[in-house]
């Protein structure tokens, strides 16, 4: 099933921010969003993921629902890093947490207390909580690569090339260019809202295809 | 949920979870008020079963700040808010594992402190039972208060002034069927009232909760 979002506008802090956003992922697609520092990529994610009304439109999602990681990883200092897979994965419904230790390189560190991590290492065990989600879900990613190595890169850039290949999507939100296979870029400046107004001038042109 | 539930107890049982912090409280209470009061035997029967209440109402709400203040701090509530789980859910197993940790606590310590404050030995027995019945709402409307200031900057203040009036009920109540139990009266009354107020708190305050944290989130 296809993610849609047709004519969207959402606001921060009470200021409309992105309006006329309209793409849609399907299954297997990534897309990348662009624009400078505010123009609300973080907005348009939150908005996706339903943790604030759109002023406008409307987002259809997969059936899969949707895993949203964020700046904050969700992370408890107290808890080891196993136990804290282990709890995102039961409350997503999630098998067990092999798979998701695997693909980030956490088995060394799975018994250790998550105060103790490196921000680098914190963020890779965010982002282990995406690949508990269901295969086909729509990945909602704000900066991934933030505070990560070059090889940790390669781990998330991995790991979103096989949840594509097993039919899921994503949706990026990045500065740094990520080397996945069909990744679409959508640049944000082009929905950016009128002040005052509330309308942006979004085109269709603002999709430019695949990078590669 | 039963993970949630899960691991909401065990954070409170870890370092700095604040389990030790409300129990340690009650005890205080317990044994501060002799000392202020005096060794009057007569006086401490009297104002046991007050005491008692307004101690676990205080040692309840010292915890309460940290109910959803820790999760949205480090991102875990917009997580939760965006899986599969219903918030209201998330409110009512978050308030249950809170209750554990304070209220069921206190409960299976108050016989102690009972005797420490002289309460008659016909009131114990009423004295677990109110709190049993009792502190099951202090949870559920801490949560709401939790919730309706989770959004805040030191909110814990702010939490105590909204909270503690919500209690008023329920400390009534809960302190009038210890009184009546230990003078041997009737106390049917008071425990349906207290009842009732903890199963009207815990079937509505969640959906509240779940309501002013999804307004609190944007």
């Amino acid at each position: 099933m296809v993610a849609r979002v047709q004519n969207l506008s959402c606001a921060r802090g009470g200021i409309a921010v992105l309006s006329g956003v309209t793409f849609a992922v399907s299954p297997g697609q990534a897309i990348m969003l662009r624009g400078p520092n505010g123009v609300g990529k973080t907005t348009l994610l939150r908005c996706i993921a339903g943790l604030q009304p759109a002023l406008a439109g409307r987002v259809d999602l997969p059936e899969a629902g949707v895993v949203y990681a964020a700046h904050a990883d969700g992370v408890k200092a107290v808890l080891s890093v196993a136990e804290n897979l282990a709890f995102w994965a039961a409350v997503q419904g999630a098998r067990g947490i092999g798979a998701a230790i695997a693909a980030m390189d956490l088995g060394p560190l799975a018994d250790r207390p998550a105060q103790n991590l490196s921000a680098g290492q914190r963020r890779r065990l965010g982002l282990a909580r995406l690949l508990l989600g269901a295969p086909g879900a729509l990945w909602l990613m704000d900066e991934p690569t933030v505070s990560l190595d070059a090889a940790s890169v390669g781990l998330v850039e991995r790991a979103v090339a096989a949840h594509l290949a097993a039919g899921g999507m994503a949706l990026i939100a990045t500065h740094l260019d990520l080397a996945v296979p069909g990744v679409a870029v959508l640049d944000l400046q082009a929905f950016r809202a009128r002040a005052g107004t509330g309308v942006g001038a979004g085109t269709a042109d603002a999709f430019a295809g695949p990078v590669e | 949920m039963k993970a949630l539930f899960l691991r909401d107890l065990s954070l409170s049982f870890r370092a700095g979870g604040g389990f030790g912090l409300g129990l340690a409280f009650f005890l205080l209470v317990a044994v501060l008020v002799p000392l202020g009061v005096g060794a009057d035997v007569a006086v401490l029967a009297r104002i046991a079963p007050g005491v008692l209440w307004v101690g676990a109402l205080l040692s309840c709400l010292l915890t309460l700040d940290r109910m959803f203040a820790l999760d949205r701090e480090d991102g875990t509530l917009d997580l939760l808010a965006t899986s599969p789980l219903p918030m209201e859910g998330v409110v009512a197993v978050k308030a249950m594992a809170h209750w554990v940790a304070t209220g069921l606590a206190l409960t299976l310590v108050s016989p102690v402190l009972g005797v420490l404050l002289n309460l008659a030995p016909a009131g114990q027995g009423w004295l677990v039972l109110s709190l049993l019945l009792g502190t099951p709402a202090l949870s559920v409307i801490g949560a709401f208060g939790a919730a309706l200031t989770v959004g805040l900057k030191r909110g814990g203040l702010l939490l105590g002034l909204l909270v503690l009036p919500m209690y008023v009920p329920t400390l009534i109540f809960g302190a009038e069927v210890v009184r009546r139990g230990a003078a041997g009266l009737e106390v049917a009354t008071p425990l349906a009232m207290l009842a009732g107020i903890t199963a009207g708190a815990v079937a509505l305050l969640p959906f509240a909760a779940a309501a002013a944290i999804r307004a609190n989130l944007r």
